[in-house]
C-alpha cells in the first residue's frame, strides 16, 4: 500500500518534544512530528488510493466518512493546541511525501511564525443565537367574530407570522449588539454564515454564528457578556476553548 | 445560556464550520479544489438523504 502526508497543522519546533505516542490520527495510524526549526508539522501516513483528489471528493458525499476525518483531525489538533500556539490546517490536506512537507515548512517559515504569534496564549471561543420559539398567537389580537371564518383564519396566519418576524428582528438586533460587546472584549473576531437547520439539527433560527480569539484563562468577561445577553427572544450558546481554527489563517488567506 | 466544554462531544456542524471554512488553507499535493462552502453543501446533501432514509421506512 503506498502511503501520503496527512497534515494537521503547524506548530513551533518543539512539538517534537510532545509525546505523542499514544495518539491515534485518520484511520487509527500514529501521529509523526516532521521539524524544521523553528517550525514543526504534524501528519499521519494515510492510504494514497483513499485520499486521491477523486477518491476524496467522492467520500466527501458520504457524511459518516466525513464525520470521522473530521472528529479524528480535530481530536490531534486540539490535543496538542493543550498550552502551545498551533495552526490548524484545512481539512484533507495531504502531500506526496515527507520531503514534500518539509519542504512546505522551508518556503512559507515566515507565514507560519507570523500565524502562530498572532495565536501565542490565545484560545478560541464560539458563541452561536438562536431565535426563541415563536409564541403563541397573543388571544387580543383579531377580532375574530367580525370577521368571516376564512378571512379570521387568514388574519390570525399573518398575525403569527408578523410576530415571528417581530422575534427574529428583535433576536437578531440583541444578537448584533452581543457581538460588538465581544468584539470590544477580544483580541479579533470571525463571522461564520448561519448553520443550516437540517445540518444543525437546531429548530430556532440561527442569528450568530462567531469566534473570538481571547488569551487563556481570561474567558470569565466573556461568559458574564454571554449570560447578559442570554434573555428575551435570544438564546445563546457558548463553547470552547477551540483551537485557533478561525484566526491561526496564513495573511495570504485572507 | 448553555456551555459546552472542551470534554463533550462537538457538533458535527461546528467542527465542519472550522475545518472546512477555517484553518491555514495550504495548496497540497492533493488538494480539494472546492471552496468550503461548496464542501458544506455537499454534507448537506448527504445528510438530507441519510434522515430522510431514517424518516421514511
Amino acid at each position: 500500500m503506498s502511503e501520503v502526508m496527512y497534515l494537521y497543522a503547524v506548530a513551533d519546533s518543539d512539538l517534537v518534544d510532545a509525546d505523542v505516542t499514544d495518539m491515534r490520527a485518520v484511520d487509527g495510524a500514529p501521529v509523526r512530528i516532521i521539524a524544521e526549526a523553528p517550525i514543526a508539522a504534524v501528519v499521519s501516513a494515510v492510504d494514497a488510493e483513499r485520499f486521491s483528489a477523486p477518491a476524496l471528493r467522492r467520500q466527501l458525499e458520504d457524511l459518516q466518512w466525513l464525520e470521522d476525518i473530521a472528529r479524528a483531525h480535530n481530536a490531534v489538533v486540539s490535543q496538542l493546541a493543550q498550552g502551545r500556539p498551533i495552526a490548524p490546517v484545512r481539512l484533507a490536506t495531504v502531500f506526496a511525501s515527507v520531503e514534500n512537507v518539509r519542504a512546505l515548512l522551508r518556503t512559507r517559515v515566515e507565514d507560519f511564525v507570523a500565524a502562530l504569534g498572532r495565536v501565542r496564549g490565545c484560545c478560541e471561543w464560539a458563541v452561536k443565537g438562536f431565535v426563541v420559539g415563536a409564541e403563541p398567537l397573543p388571544a387580543t389580537a383579531v377580532s375574530s367574530e367580525a370577521l368571516s371564518p376564512g378571512r379570521s383564519y387568514l388574519e390570525r396566519r399573518r398575525a403569527q407570522r408578523d410576530s415571528r418576524d417581530l422575534q427574529s428582528q428583535k433576536a437578531s438586533a440583541e444578537a448584533e449588539a452581543v457581538h460588538q460587546r465581544l468584539v470590544s472584549l477580544t483580541l479579533a473576531s470571525r463571522r461564520y454564515p448561519p448553520q443550516d437547520r437540517r445540518l444543525s439539527g437546531q429548530r430556532d433560527e440561527m442569528v450568530l454564528n462567531a469566534a473570538y480569539l481571547l488569551p487563556e484563562g481570561v474567558e470569565t468577561e466573556l461568559r458574564r457578556v454571554v449570560d447578559e445577553y442570554h434573555r428575551g427572544h435570544l438564546r445563546l450558546e457558548l463553547s470552547g476553548p477551540w483551537a485557533p481554527y478561525s484566526f491561526a489563517t496564513l495573511e495570504s488567506d485572507q | 445560556m448553555t456551555i459546552a466544554g472542551p470534554r463533550d462531544e462537538l457538533a458535527l456542524v461546528d467542527l465542519l464550520d472550522r475545518l472546512l471554512a477555517g484553518g491555514v488553507v495550504l495548496t497540497g499535493d492533493v488538494t480539494i479544489s472546492l471552496a468550503g462552502v461548496d464542501l458544506v453543501h455537499v454534507s448537506l446533501r448527504a445528510l438530507i438523504s441519510s434522515v430522510s432514509t431514517l424518516v421514511e421506512p
